[in-house]
């Protein structure tokens, strides 16, 4: 994974510097409360989630544990349908790769489909630095890029911006990127959707080349799936002569059958809808239907590291819901921006530093940003236990020494400490993962620790806690 | 070392050994989750349809064959579409009655072309009940991924016997390697403060007709 943000400090001083913000918080906790709560519902409806759970687990398992044939596999598929596979070993040649692509078309521009491996990879701005400009496209990515900024979450990156924010955004850059804004624009959200509808239209409609990531890629017919909401995933594969698709190597699956499970788990526990409004089947290139030529840049970067740890390579199976963060206490009160890379909440503290090591303060300091309270593995749609590979990492963290990174994690973990309400959270949830609080911080807490025991775990079962805050039954199982 | 190479080798180096007689692993997953959520009619999962797509604000038309055609024309003319686009393998039946003038899809159709017309009328591969969601396929009565995608208005045609009651016996009907678009409602963000608004870029107004079988 490449840099960290520039200038990014270490998770402690980012979710201070967060907490000081009030806007940002409040809005946060307004949409952290509002999808876990409807997505409690969305879950609550299928009797056999917890089934569907354990089918998703498993079929990530055995993915994983047969990793490079299913990749062949692809590859061949891919190839027979008339799209051409290339290998990126890490980020600066997955960039190589799809600027010449790009520039072999003689185009200057790319719209682009939210993707997570390409802001992973930083491509926009690989891009940029070669003449080449990307357009995002989805609405908050457009409200982010447009206003400079970082994304704050995985699903909804431009949630710590308010509508009176998005709309002098608008107003004032809309006309550097393109067609401006209309006069008069008010904050009405439907305005600005709209606004956004006329600015973006004109790009998809003169586009060349789109850039994507995919949800999933299916190993036994070579097709790819993009899960989304608003359109413009659909403009982005469907209008472009060229596509061209950057994926992690941990997204394919093995058979069709198995987007049954998947396509039922993702979009309850991501956006808590039944189904999301838009979803994109491709198979290589077909005559007459979308671009002609197809380009899949498989993505390593990291990942088959994380594969060779056998207790942090679950976070491989991770499927981008996001519902996670929208159960985390910490997450609720850092921001997402404390998380320091793409990936923010719980699944970034356990897959950011196995992509990237952890040899940055900020990457040493993830694995203690979290009160271990296991809300993150109960709601996760392909039970990954996140509180396990914390602990897990913290005590790499611990063996790999260092002054530094030592008082950067110890700093982190008395952040988390310090926040009554992270704690009070932590500690009523916390029996479940029992097991898993040492009685003292290992290596770099130790120091804090010894002057003061570690809070009780009260022996509540959390699902009961869990179903009371919910105020409603039969959340994930 | 060429990073295919490199890539699957530290993938190989990650995993370790593993038994012999992998090299076409089996894929042994309990699948022991619902095939469909409840036991069902046709008529209910037909009604059952018709609750999800209108939770997902899509405006649904109960009809009968004999009364599609006038349906469909009124459709149309209540959107005051001057221009209406169909995939190449419509039924003329269908649109008889539209009093606007309707193009079929030919291969050089742009997409800036596409985005002079009001509406397009199509049909679907078939309908999943519990999920309110329509599966294109790219037949020749549904046409090519984009022709659903630029205009504001989508009519889409379901017989009831296109419907099935789950997203598993969706996936076993479907043919994978064929276009698809599923379609679960007008286009929708909740970008803006988690205010969810409809129609972004896709199509703003989706009409579904379920036609009865008789
Ligand atoms: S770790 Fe689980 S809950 Fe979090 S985003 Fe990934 S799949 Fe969703």
């Amino acid at each position: 994974m490449s840099g960290t943000y520039l200038g990014m400090p270490a998770f402690p001083e980012a979710a201070r510097q967060a907490l000081g913000d009030d806007t940002l918080r409040a809005n946060l906790r307004h949409a952290t409360h509002t999808i876990r709560d409807k997505r409690a519902r969305a879950v609550a409806e299928l009797d056999d989630w917890a089934e569907l759970r354990e089918a998703g687990k498993q079929i990530k398992d055995h993915t994983l544990q047969h990793l490079d044939i299913y990749l062949l596999q692809l590859e061949e598929a891919v190839t027979a349908a008339g799209g051409t596979v290339h290998w990126a070993a890490d980020a600066a040649q997955a960039n190589r790769i799809v600027t010449d692509l790009v520039k072999a078309t003689g185009e200057t521009e790319v719209v682009k489909v939210k993707s997570m491996a390409t802001q992973e990879i930083e491509l926009n701005e690989h891009l940029a630095a070669e003449g080449i400009t990307a357009y995002e496209t989805d609405l908050a990515e457009l409200i982010v890029q447009l206003g400079d900024d970082r994304p704050s979450h995985i699903l909804v990156p431009a949630i710590h911006r308010n509508r009176s924010e998005i709309r002098d955004i608008f107003r004032d850059r809309m006309g550097i990127w393109g067609r401006p804004a209309p006069e008069g624009l008010t904050d009405e959200p439907a305005e600005l959707a709209e606004a956004a509808r006329l600015h973006l239209r004109e790009k998809f409609l003169r586009a060349k080349v789109g850039i994507s990531g995919a949800n999933f890629m299916v190993a036994e017919t070579g097709t790819l799936v993009v899960v989304e909401s608003e359109g413009n995933g659909r403009m982005c594969l469907t209008l472009p002569d060229t596509l061209i698709s950057v994926v992690g190597i941990e997204k394919v699956v093995p058979t069709w059958r198995d987007l049954e499970v998947f396509l039922q788990t993702l979009p309850r526990s991501s956006t808590a809808e039944r189904m999301n409004p838009y979803t994109s089947m491709w198979t290589g290139t077909a005559d007459g239907d979308g671009p002609q030529n197809f380009h899949l840049v498989l993505l390593d970067n990291g990942r088959t590291d994380t594969l060779a740890d056998e207790v942090g390579r679950q976070a491989l199976r991770c499927i981008r819901c996001s519902a996670c963060l929208n159960v985390c206490p910490v997450y609720e009160r850092a921001g997402g921006h404390a998380y320091g890379s793409v990936y923010p909440g719980p699944i970034g503290a356990i897959l950011t530093p196995q992509l990237r090591g952890t040899t940055s303060e900020v990457d040493a300091s993830l694995p203690y940003a979290s009160s271990l309270c296991g809300a993150c593995y109960e709601v996760c749609p392909v039970a990954i236990d996140i509180p396990e590979v914390l602990v897990h990492l913290r005590e790499r963290v611990v063996d790999q020494g260092g002054h530094q990174l030592e008082r950067a994690a110890m700093s982190a973990a008395a952040w988390a400490f310090d926040h009554p309400a992270v704690l009070a959270a932590g500690q009523r949830m916390a029996s479940r993962t029992r097991r898993l609080h040492p009685s003292r911080l290992p290596g770099p807490g130790r120091a804090w620790s010894d002057s003061r025991d570690l809070p009780p775990v009260p022996d509540m079962p959390f699902r009961d806690w869990w179903q009371r805050q919910q105020g409603e039954k039969g959340d994930a199982q | 070392m060429s990073d295919r190479q490199q890539v699957l080798d530290r993938i190989r180096q990650a995993l370790g050994s593993r038994p012999d007689g992998e090299a076409n692993p089996v894929h042994p997953v309990s699948r022991t989750y619902a095939h469909q959520h409840g036991d069902r009619t046709p008529a209910e999962t037909t009604a059952l349809l018709v609750q999800t797509l209108e939770e997902y604000k899509a405006t649904v038309h109960r009809t009968i064959p004999a009364r599609a055609a006038e349906l469909v024309a009124r459709l149309v003319a209540e959107r005051e579409s001057a221009y209406v686009i169909v995939p190449p393998g419509l039924p003329d039946d269908l649109l008889k009655l539209v009093g606007c003038s309707i193009e079929r899809e030919s291969a050089d159709l742009t997409a800036r072309r596409l985005d002079t017309f009001g509406s397009v009328i199509t049909g679907c591969a078939l309908a999943i009940a519990e999920t309110g969601t329509i599966v294109l396929d790219a037949e020749p009565d549904q046409g090519s991924r984009k022709l659903t995608l630029v205009p504001d208005h989508h009519i889409c045609i379901v017989y009831e016997q296109q419907i099935v009651g789950s997203v598993p016996q969706a996936v076993a009907r479907l043919s994978p390697t064929r276009p698809m678009t599923w379609i679960s409602g007008p286009s929708a963000s909740s970008d803006i403060e988690l205010n969810r608004v409809e129609g972004v870029h896709g199509p703003r107004h989706l009409d579904v007709l379920v036609v009865a079988t008789t």
